[in-house]
């Protein structure tokens, strides 16, 4: 995958805003999702009853985190599968190549997963030997052209149909197919010799059933089904807070995912798989194997970090955020992107590296209002501006000026007088024309607009004249 | 690596033992696990009889599902004979060994070609049988058994499910409480199925068929059983 890390966000947010492209490919987003969103939950009349009942299930299960993991492991081991746990990428990593390697395995298919994105597990399957092919067709897009995903749920939104056919015509070495209709069909005759081949399946999961050991994959395409049931072992990876204590309550969650994500009733295909095949069955792994990774997520339990740990994945975030739609997926340089990307990457990265993450946004709580489990995204952005704050991360300059301002602000004499100072020097500076083309400092603003400057007096001194 | 497992769940019990340390929290997952009512069942679901069947078609059809009803469970054959003739499709399928699909009235259809057993990948055409639908959003509720085997709805790109009128519920949280009649733990596999295989991975344009079927048909039937003494073919 490629090596970005958040640390660039600024540069490669600049050169996201001059690429067309990109902006044609953003632009069809915020036409899409948002709109099919709202017309499916205005479909049904309990979607915000739902989403109270959402948290609350999510909220129950991680205040009894620990004994639900319990739950499940002894499930999953009744129905003859096996649980392990890793407690970060790289032991994850460790325990998938081991159960490849004892499964003998040359090529492995994959559904979607983001964990296996967030452990990075291509890369290190290919360092040793092994073939991992994606079969969704999003992600399967992005491996040939060596990205990252760009979104939760369309990983390759960001890229055009043009670029799709110049891709598949390198890789394939066919005759460019230019429709949809014909490059999916192309996708489907490559993958579907892949899956038949391969000798170990790797999915991800949506939610895991404490009662049961049941695993539940949500996909459209059906490369889930396929990914799980044709190879003889099966390697489900998912992180430790995806638990949901039984079928009634991840049913619950699974009304409010599909409409959120691409504003469907219901997703194409939920398939919920206990354990590896039973005896008299034709098919389905002979081995079924979960890797439960930690990676941060026990250390938000105990924090103002909890609530984030309710996110189902949906995307409902990133498809209203006004920043993830100007500068997309890929400027964030995390596996995470978006509302809740900004908030995620600190944990997995540290806050060091990804203190930009957090500073990219207006505020404006679209996040969370279109959140399913209602996560109070700006207010767990704002714990982290705190947080970088605190640790002194910011440049000198951004210090001292938020210092002054604090200095200030606190003295209310004093802010009045400095801000009538202000207001009088720019309405000086501006003249006749009462809006400035150039300001020292707020190059920013004035780079493609100019700044309206203050008219005459400010608003204490008005509102003591009587001015109403 | 019971290392790992140990250090994880130290860190949670940390986190999470100011809250209650005591028997209560326990108490309460056992609590959980053990009920299973609907946590809420939107309105829409609450239909029975002839206004299910309307809701569910309307919303099967709404995802690119082809319905159609049948008077009998003896003329399933036609109805897929008809149906792949329409769509061009050779006179040939696999269905699942289910008993059941045993009085499909395969009889009457000698030129259609059909094998009991499990999908290949040269198959083009699949039938199973549901074990529920569900009103609520078209969906339907697929149960992996020996005589029911999962490839059969995801190798063909064609898939025909026969779904007998019975089995049609409201919503989920129905279907499996019926299914937690049947059995104490889950199958292998159980696949909620709305519509077609579709993708929009490109370009944002809806494709259907880009892994699973391209096509899904669905025949609702009359129970084979509640039809009464039917006169025995042969087959």
């Amino acid at each position: 995958m490629s090596g970005a890390t958040p640390v660039g966000f600024r540069d490669r947010a600049r050169e996201a805003l001059a690429d067309p492209t990109l902006r044609e490919a953003l632009l069809s987003i915020r036409r899409g999702w948002p709109h099919a969103r709202a017309r499916a939950i205005a479909r049904l009349p309990e979607f915000d009853a739902l989403r109270d009942h959402g948290r609350a299930i999510k909220d129950h299960v991680l205040a009894h985190l620990d004994l639900y993991l319990e739950r499940f492991e002894r499930a999953v081991t009744a129905s003859g599968g096996s649980v392990h746990w890793a407690r970060d990428a790289a032991e994850a990593r460790r325990l998938v190549l081991e159960i490849c390697k004892r499964a003998g395995a040359r090529t492995v298919t994959k559904s979607k997963s983001m964990i296996a994105e967030e452990i990075d597990l291509n890369a290190w399957l290919e360092a040793h030997g092994i073939v991992p092919v994606e079969t969704d067709l999003g992600e399967y897009i992005i491996q040939l052209a060596g990205q990252r995903p760009s979104h939760l749920v369309g990983p390759a939104v960001h890229m055009t149909r043009e670029e799709i056919t110049e891709l598949f015509a390198r890789h394939h070495g066919t005759p460019p197919s230019e429709r949809a209709e014909e490059l999916v069909a192309e996708a489907r005759r490559v993958l579907r010799q892949r899956y038949l081949e391969a000798d170990v399946g790797i999915t991800g999961a949506n939610f895991l059933i404490a009662e049961s050991g049941s695993v539940i994959t949500v996909t459209n395409e059906g490369n889930a089904e396929l990914t799980h049931g044709l190879p003889r072992t099966q390697i489900v990876v998912a992180s430790i807070e995806k638990i949901v204590p039984t079928m009634e309550e991840a049913f619950t969650l699974l009304r409010l995912l599909a409409r959120s994500a691409t504003g469907q009733e219901f997703s194409t295909y939920t398939t919920v798989v206990t354990g590896p095949r039973r005896a008299e069955d034709l098919d389905g792994p002979e081995a079924f194997h979960v890797v439960l990774l930690d990676n941060g997520r026990s250390g938000m339990i105990g924090g103002t970090l909890r609530s984030m740990l309710r996110c189902i994945r949906c995307g409902a975030c990133l498809n209203h955020c006004p920043v993830y739609l100007a500068v997309g997926g890929h400027a964030y340089g995390s596996v995470y992107v978006g509302p809740m990307g900004a908030v995620l990457s600190p944990v997995l990265y540290g806050i060091e590296t990804a203190r930009a993450l957090p500073e990219a946004s207006s505020f404006c709580g679209r996040c969370e209002e279109v959140c399913p489990v209602r996560i109070p995204l700006p207010a767990l952005l704002r714990y982290w501006r705190e947080e970088a704050w605190r640790r002194q991360l910011a440049p000198p300059a951004a210090r001292w000026g938020m210092r002054l301002w604090r200095h200030l602000a606190l003295r209310p004499g004093l802010y009045r007088i400095a801000s009538g100072v202000v207001a009088r020097v720019l309405g000086l500076l501006a003249g006749r024309r009462g809006a400035l083309r150039r300001l020292p400092l707020a190059g920013g603003w004035t780079g493609s607009r100019d700044l309206p400057a203050p008219e005459g007096a400010t608003f204490t001194s008005l509102y003591r004249k009587g001015v109403r | 690596m019971n290392e790992a497992k140990s250090t994880i769940m130290e860190r949670l019990r940390q986190a999470l033992a100011s809250e209650d340390a005591g028997e209560g929290r326990r108490r309460a997952v056992d609590a959980r696990l053990a009920r299973h009512e609907p946590v809420l069942v939107p309105a829409r679901a609450r239909v029975e009889g002839e206004a299910r069947i309307a809701l569910f078609t309307e919303m099967a059809e709404a995802v690119q599902t082809e319905v159609q009803r049948l008077d009998s469970f003896a003329e399933i054959a036609t109805a897929t004979a008809r149906y792949l003739r329409r769509h061009n499709l050779p006179q040939k399928l696999v269905a699942a060994p289910d008993p059941l699909l045993d009085a499909a009235g395969w009889e009457k259809q000698p030129l259609l070609r059909v094998r009991r057993g499990n999908a290949n990948p040269e198959d083009a055409v699949g039938m199973t049988l549901a074990f529920a639908g569900i009103a609520e959003t078209g969906t339907l509720m697929l149960v992996s058994a020996p005589e029911r085997p999962v490839m059969l709805a995801f190798l063909p790109e064609t898939c025909i499910v026969v779904l007998p009128l019975s089995r049609l519920d409201g919503c989920y949280e129905e279907s499996w409480a019926r299914l937690r009649q049947q059995a104490s733990q889950p199958p292998r596999a159980v696949n909620f199925v709305t519509g077609p295989s579709r993708t929009a991975d490109i370009a944002n344009t809806l494709t259907l068929g880009a892994h699973g079927p391209r096509r899904l048909f669905v025949l609702l039937v009359p129970d084979p059983e509640a039809q009464g003494p039917e006169p025995e073919g042969d087959a």
